[in-house]
């Protein structure tokens, strides 16, 4: 019956061409970023009206399996599995394009002395195997777990790279969104956390070296593109099925110098480095 | 009440009066009316149970594949059996609901311990000792502590008073069920306290004025007669309080650390069922173990309430039978 009512709401928005809606659901990491694109892009383009939801990566993917977005923002790539059940559902294929590049900090307190982790004891501190900070060079002091909700793609990508796909450990506390995460290190000087390189203030962002033996490097532009910060990551747009008038247009124009110049205004790094 | 109704449609029937065709089409079309008004009350009371039934039937039958084994990933077995751990998003996901269960009774115990004895010793104080004018302030204050939407409450709690709780009491992790519950009693505490307080209104004047003729103290009275006069009322006003802290989700989402542990340990993080479905229902996709696991969450936190909603209204029934005889 949903399907129904989709399909009918799809050949009314045929039916009317000058009135043309977009709607875009998925990543909390990303919403800022739609958002703003959506805001320029409808001022340029008045005929276009474009919703921008966040969720989580998860929710965005679920939104595009269901059908009821019609591009998905996701922080990590979609899964075979989720490409699957799209093409089941939907039957088109999945188009992925990537949108943007972003990097994933590593936060503490600012009271924290620690300056640098590596990426392998990053992982053995959220699995649980490192309880105390004195064991990665720190003070003598428990460490505390934060970090983001299993919907989001953050956690995802968190998992699979720094993990290395094993579970978080028990103690680990899962908040609702980026900003509460920071908050939570920001008031606890044990704490440890993780999120987008986009919002953070007021706390301090570790270096991240990739093995023993290479140098720790900060989440800046040109660690990230030199691909010196292990922990670096392509933000996607995926529709089902290859993107197709409003769509195709709003998509052409993100992966333009206009729609790359706000990603870099929103605080995270366009695709193409000669981009300003 | 149905007795009720029967004897006074009779009254109405048996009292016709033969004479004046005008007062007879007066009084059948009153009976009319009546019988409307009736029939109107008696659909509407029908259509709450039968909502609350399908929102049951929809509810489980999306759980139901587990209780089948026909479910992706998940079964009904599996979610009570070792090991304990939550981990939806894993290669091999574990759904196990037993640390979800613990950690939801832990933060509404908290929550209930320090709401109970607060909310009825205010109550009792407003209904039996306050002067009048103290009474109009503390009443109204109370209730709209129950108005103020429990985000704002998660978000004072999370801001302001998780750092004051930690600093004060020395806790590890500053997100945990004990600062969970007590945000959690925020919520419980108007509720419990205006049911108690209109029970303990409600008891008749002569009860009091009795009692203090034959020498008690107005303490005495309030204690030895008042109170128990009311206790039915009182057990109503905590199994709502109960309903209210076992379903609450956003406060507990944003203060309780929502790490399934299974611990019996105040001051570690917990997560709840509510919480959970709360942070996960967006995610999965329709139809998948996790999507059923929820599902399944969402019966078992039903169960919970319906079954100790059924207790305390028994324990209640029996209760005022003993007080005031059978009705």
């Amino acid at each position: 019956m949903c399907f129904t009512i989709l399909s009918t709401f799809a050949l009314l928005s045929c039916a009317a061409p000058d009135r043309q809606a977009v709607t875009i659901k998925g990543s909390d990491t990303m919403v800022a970023l739609g958002q703003q694109w959506a805001e320029l892009y409808m001022k340029e383009h008045p005929g276009t009206t474009i919703q921008v939801t966040g969720g989580g990566s998860g929710t965005g993917i679920a939104a595009l399996i269901n059908g009821t977005t019609q591009i998905c923002q996701a922080s990590r790539p979609m899964t075979p599995k989720e490409r699957d059940l799209v093409k089941r559902n939907r039957d088109v294929d999945v188009a992925e394009i990537p949108v943007a590049l972003d990097a994933l900090a590593i936060y503490v307190n600012k009271q924290n002395p620690l300056d640098e982790l590596t990426t392998e004891q990053t992982g053995r501190i959220f699995r649980g195997e490192v309880v105390n900070w004195k064991d990665v060079g720190g003070p003598n002091a428990p460490i505390v777990l934060y970090g983001r909700e299993n919907s989001s793609g953050t956690y995802v990508f968190f998992k699979e790279h720094v993990l290395a796909n094993a579970d978080f450990a028990e103690r680990y506390q899962a908040l609702p969104g980026t900003a509460s995460v920071i908050n939570a290190v920001m008031k606890d000087p044990i704490g440890i956390g993780y999120g987008g390189i986009g919002s953070a203030t007021d706390i301090k962002t570790i270096a991240i070296a990739k093995n023993m033996q290479s140098e720790a490097v900060l989440p800046t532009m040109s660690n990230v593109y030199s691909n010196a910060y292990p922990l670096s990551r392509q933000l996607f747009w995926y529709t089902a099925g290859e993107p197709l008038g409003a769509n195709k247009q709003f998509v052409d124009w993100v992966l333009g110098p206009d729609g790359q110049k706000v990603v870099s205004a929103v605080g995270y790094y366009p695709l193409n480095r000669e981009v300003p | 009440m149905k007795q009720e109704a029967l004897t006074k449609d009779n009254f109405y029937t048996s009292s016709t009066p033969k004479s004046g065709k005008k007062a007879d089409s007066k009084l059948r079309r009153r009976q009319f009316f009546d019988r409307l008004a009736r029939g109107f009350i008696f659909t509407f009371a029908l259509l709450a149970i039968g909502i609350i039934f399908l929102i049951f039937v929809y509810v489980a039958r999306e759980a139901l594949p587990l209780f089948l084994g026909t479910a992706e990933e998940a079964s009904f077995a599996s979610s009570f059996t070792a090991p304990f751990t939550w981990q939806p998003v894993s290669s091999v996901p574990r759904y196990n609901v037993i640390p979800l269960i613990l950690g939801t009774f832990k933060v509404t115990l908290i929550a209930l311990l320090i709401a109970t004895p607060l909310a009825l010793a205010a109550a009792l104080y407003t209904a039996e000792f306050a002067p009048t004018w103290v009474r109009e302030w503390i009443k109204p204050a109370i209730e709209l502590l129950a108005g103020i939407p429990s985000v704002v409450l998660g978000f004072f709690v999370l801001v302001v008073m998780a750092s004051w709780l930690q600093s004060t009491f020395g806790f590890h992790f500053r997100l945990n069920a004990l600062t969970a519950g007590m945000g959690l009693s925020l919520a419980v505490i108007p509720i419990i306290y205006t049911v108690t307080e209109d029970a303990l209104s409600a008891v008749p004047r002569h009860y009091r004025e009795a009692s203090l003729a034959l020498g008690a103290s107005a303490v005495q009275t309030a204690r030895l007669v008042v109170f128990p006069a009311a206790s039915p009322g009182i057990g109503a006003a905590l199994i709502l309080g109960f309903g209210r802290a076992i379903g609450e989700t956003m406060i507990v989402l944003m203060v309780s650390g929502n790490a399934a542990i299974l611990s019996l340990d105040p001051t570690v993080p917990a997560r709840t069922l509510s919480a959970t479905i709360a942070a996960e229902l967006g995610e999965v996709v329709f139809g998948s173990g996790h999507y059923r696991m929820l599902f399944l969450l969402g019966t078992i936190l039903f169960v919970i309430t319906s079954v100790l909603n059924w207790a305390g209204d028994r324990y209640n029934r029996r209760l005022r039978e003993k007080l005031f005889g059978p009705s």
